[in-house]
């Protein structure tokens, strides 16, 4: 029994002299990990930014509250790449704002509550003239997310999105007028005293884009009517949709990359009476422009469309890119989504035809 | 405090280090590796799972040919042979999504890698019989990506 205890003993001062000893270590250790977990693959690990912003910056943080953090991180910003860890827990939340709270150099600042009083008829004159050529007439952001494939992470970020739910919630008025009036580093933006603009006219601007902030978060359905696949029969042979599909697929403008059957390169046998070929291609152009706006857009590339017959019956079938679109929270993609699914349906149609 | 109460907060404490991302659709992980290193990583920790890489589609060197100048963009298929014949045979709508694939690029120094979330699949296919194998993949490519990340 003694021999048990001893070893216990040391079993748990082993633990303990492993980084657990100190409460705050631990604390540390943990909002650490917690970043390198949810936040590094985009904000980078040192928090430099990559496809998201640099969380590093002073000029950021000097902005930045921690309630401001705390809301961002819990509502996201729909639409906008960043997603909603609704599901982390508040503890867990405090621990990454503790841990990005390292890189301050200035205490974090508290914004009060209340609301900016302006005139928001003026303001929408004021933001017409001053801040929709970046921040869009719609006050909807600048073009592109700010997530480009290998861009380099000392550019401008793009101009928000203002009329943003996340961050129309995670922003008080305050902080709003705070970053209008400073000159900020690393950021395209001049500050209000450099536009001619006085106090009274920043606060018709906040009244203005405070307008579009919704009373209730209405939460976006994941997952829309369309179908996962397109799916098609060909009244063709197996042979006779291939060679259609090719056809197809050049006079949409596409390249045709290679053949390749669904189990090629796993060595297995093929099933009598079943087949399936995957035909290959793709706009390079179409291709870079998707990259640019969203790269893990890669996950559905390159384009395909499958040919398979069972028992005699031909089928072609894809990706339906209209479905696909939602998973990424990226609304600049839907568009690429919305024609990628246009040159789907028009090759299997043609094809079928 | 003992034993008892000293082994839940290890357990969370080791759970939470260097872990991949599962953002609901997707999961994505950060290597501080170069590229060439990450998917040398990948290659082995897709093989050390029981899975057959298939191909490597050179997204990039497609690109560049065409004039278009990309950093290092793979994507990186793989799977179970038999597998895969079985489910394009009892569920032909799957097949456009098989074999499962991993995208693999290069930013800046570090190297990401993301693949869809495949619990997702179930809402897109809302097959019960189904749930089995994609909660089998979810935990798989989850694994494989930890590995890539803690081969740093």
């Amino acid at each position: 029994m003694q021999f048990i205890s001893l070893h216990r003993t040391l079993f748990t001062c082993l633990l303990l002299s492993g980084g657990l000893l100190s409460t705050s270590g631990y604390a540390a250790d943990r909002g650490e990990a917690l970043f390198a977990q949810n936040c590094a693959i985009c904000h980078g690990t040192d928090g430099t930014g990559g496809m998201g912003a640099q969380l590093a910056s002073q000029t950021f943080l000097e902005s930045a509250s921690e309630q401001y953090l705390r809301t961002t991180i819990h509502l996201g910003r729909p639409g906008r790449i960043m997603p909603s860890f609704y599901w982390m827990p508040e503890s867990d939340i405090d621990e990454i704002i503790s841990f990005i709270g390292n890189w301050r150099t200035t205490p974090a600042r508290v914004w009060p509550d209340d609301v900016i009083d302006g005139d928001a008829a003026a303001g929408k004159k004021l933001f017409m003239g001053y801040c929709a050529s970046c921040h869009g007439k719609d006050a909807g952001g600048g073009i592109g997310t700010g997530m480009h494939f290998s861009r380099p992470t000392n550019l401008p970020i793009t101009a928000p999105a203002l009329n943003n739910q996340g961050l129309l919630n995670a922003m008080p008025d305050h902080m709003l007028r705070h970053m209008i009036q400073q000159k900020r580093t690393n950021s395209l933006m001049p500050s209000a005293a450099q536009l001619g603009l006085n106090t009274q006219q920043v606060n018709n601007i906040i009244s203005y884009v405070r307008s579009f902030q919704q009373k209730d978060l209405k939460k976006q359905a994941l997952y829309s009517e369309e179908p996962a696949s397109l799916i098609v029969d060909s009244p063709y042979t197996f042979e006779e949709t291939v060679a259609n599909i090719k056809r197809s697929i050049t006079g949409s403008n596409f390249v045709h990359i290679r053949d390749q059957a669904l189990t090629e390169g796993f060595n297995v046998e093929e099933v009598k009476g079943s087949r399936q070929l995957i035909i290959y291609f793709c706009n390079f152009n179409f291709l870079y422009g998707a990259l640019k706006i969203d790269p893990r857009v890669g996950m559905f590339l390159p384009c395909r469309i499958t040919v398979t017959e069972k028992d005699g019956h031909v089928q072609m079938m894809s990706i339906n890119p209209k479905h696909l679109s939602q998973l990424f929270n990226n609304d600049e993609l839907n568009e690429s989504c919305d024609e990628m699914h246009e040159v789907y349906l028009n090759i299997l149609e043609d094809a079928s035809l | 405090m003992n034993m008892k109460h000293l082994l839940p907060i290890l357990c969370l404490f080791f759970s939470i280090n260097s872990h991949a991302v599962v953002t609901g659709e997707m999961i994505m992980v950060r290597s501080s590796e170069a590229f060439p290193e990450t998917m040398a990583n990948l290659q082995t920790a897709i093989s050390s799972k029981g899975y057959t890489l298939s191909r490597v589609q050179r997204v990039d060197v497609g690109l560049n040919a065409k004039g278009y100048k990309t950093d290092k963009y793979r994507v990186v298929f793989f799977g179970k042979g038999e597998q895969i014949q079985q489910l394009a045979s009892q569920y032909p709508q799957l097949i456009p999504y098989l074999p499962l694939k991993i995208a693999i690029y290069a930013e800046g120094e570090n190297t990401i890698l993301t693949s869809a979330n495949p619990a997702v699949f179930m809402d897109m296919f809302n097959t019960p019989a189904l749930k089995p194998t994609f909660d089998l993949w979810l935990k798989d490519i989850t694994e494989i990506l930890n590995t890539v990340q803690n081969s740093n």
